[in-house]
């Protein structure tokens, strides 16, 4: 399926595809740089947030982190992919600014999702009362299945407005994992989360989106 | 005799479905969750919309780069390259 051919080849992306991108940042190819700001710099924001008090800081760490990336360019040597080199420089640079300003972390929020917006993955009146002995825990008013069509570019601008409004954890993993399409060692490795944790804010993540997505359905779009 | 857990509700499943997704599932969860949604239309219709979102979300690209954010930034390349 698309997921797996899409996490393995965003992160680990294809080294001869990677090498010419590097060779043309490295003769200051400022195309190549664009695409690459473009494509990776509001994800960076999002994940610098996790670290530092405001989404203004992180923009400036982001800013930061790019500048010490094209510091390292000429001396990168290409043992990790550009991209996991890229957000390590990224999460050094939020991780001291972090502590420069004097904050928790919230990083602990990745420590221990439960502390992250608990709460079912589908509303409780969807399910018949438990104490129910016939129906008890089924559906009330089944999902129905989503249409083959696409979804239009607003349904799109809906899920986006979804994902940006989850807890910054959760707005993290679920734009890496599925928006970004890196797998699950990498994202891991970058938070420094456990698979565990990581799947429970994936979890979270994905049930809220879910149900904006079929409100959309509901709606009587793309079905 | 073996110990046997009851059948999965609605309920449960849908607090499984990304673990079954990601290959977490301990065999004899999966078992469950596979005979359940074998036998429920609505959970399998969930299970469809929960693919549907994952795919759609790989579709999108991210929200655009500010200007001011991106013309600071291409300054930046401009003077690491002098
Ligand atoms: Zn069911």
């Amino acid at each position: 399926m698309r997921r797996r051919g899409a996490a393995s080849s965003t992160v680990a992306a294809p080294r001869a595809e990677e090498s010419e991108l590097l060779a043309r940042l490295r003769a200051g190819d400022e195309r190549a740089f664009e695409e690459l700001v473009k494509a990776n710099h509001p994800t960076m924001v999002k994940v610098a947030e996790l670290f530092v008090p405001s989404r203004s800081v992180a923009e400036e760490v982001a800013q930061e982190a790019w500048v010490g990336v094209l510091q390292g360019l000429d001396g990168f040597e290409g043992r990790s992919s550009l991209k996991t080199w890229m957000f390590r420089i990224l999460t050094n640079r939020a991780k001291t600014r972090g502590e420069r300003e004097r904050r928790t972390l919230p990083m602990s929020a990745l420590d221990q999702p439960d502390l992250e917006g608990a709460g079912a993955a589908v509303a409780e009146d969807r399910f018949h009362p438990a104490a129910d002995p016939v129906r008890g825990n089924l559906w009330t008013q089944p999902p129905r299945p989503p249409d083959e069509a696409t979804i239009a570019a607003e349904g799109h601008e809906r899920l986006l407005a979804a994902i940006e409004g989850l807890r910054p954890a959760q707005r993290t993993v679920i734009t890496l994992r599925d928006v970004q399409g890196w797998d699950s060692d990498s994202v891991c490795d970058l938070l420094e989360v456990s698979a565990a944790n990581q799947r429970v804010l994936l979890h979270r993540a994905r049930s809220t989106v879910r149900r904006e997505f079929e409100r959309y359905l509901e709606e009587g779009n793309g079905g | 005799m073996r110990l046997r857990k009851p059948p999965l509700t609605c309920r449960e499943l849908v607090e499984l479905v990304t673990d079954y997704l990601e290959g977490a599932l301990r065999a004899r969860d999966r078992r469950r969750f596979d005979s359940h949604i074998a036998g429920c239309a609505g959970c399998r219709a969930y299970l469809a919309q929960m693919r549907a979102t994952i795919d759609t979300l790989g579709e999108l690209s991210e929200e655009t780069l500010a200007p001011e954010a991106k013309r600071e930034l291409m300054e930046r390349f401009r003077d690491w390259k002098r």
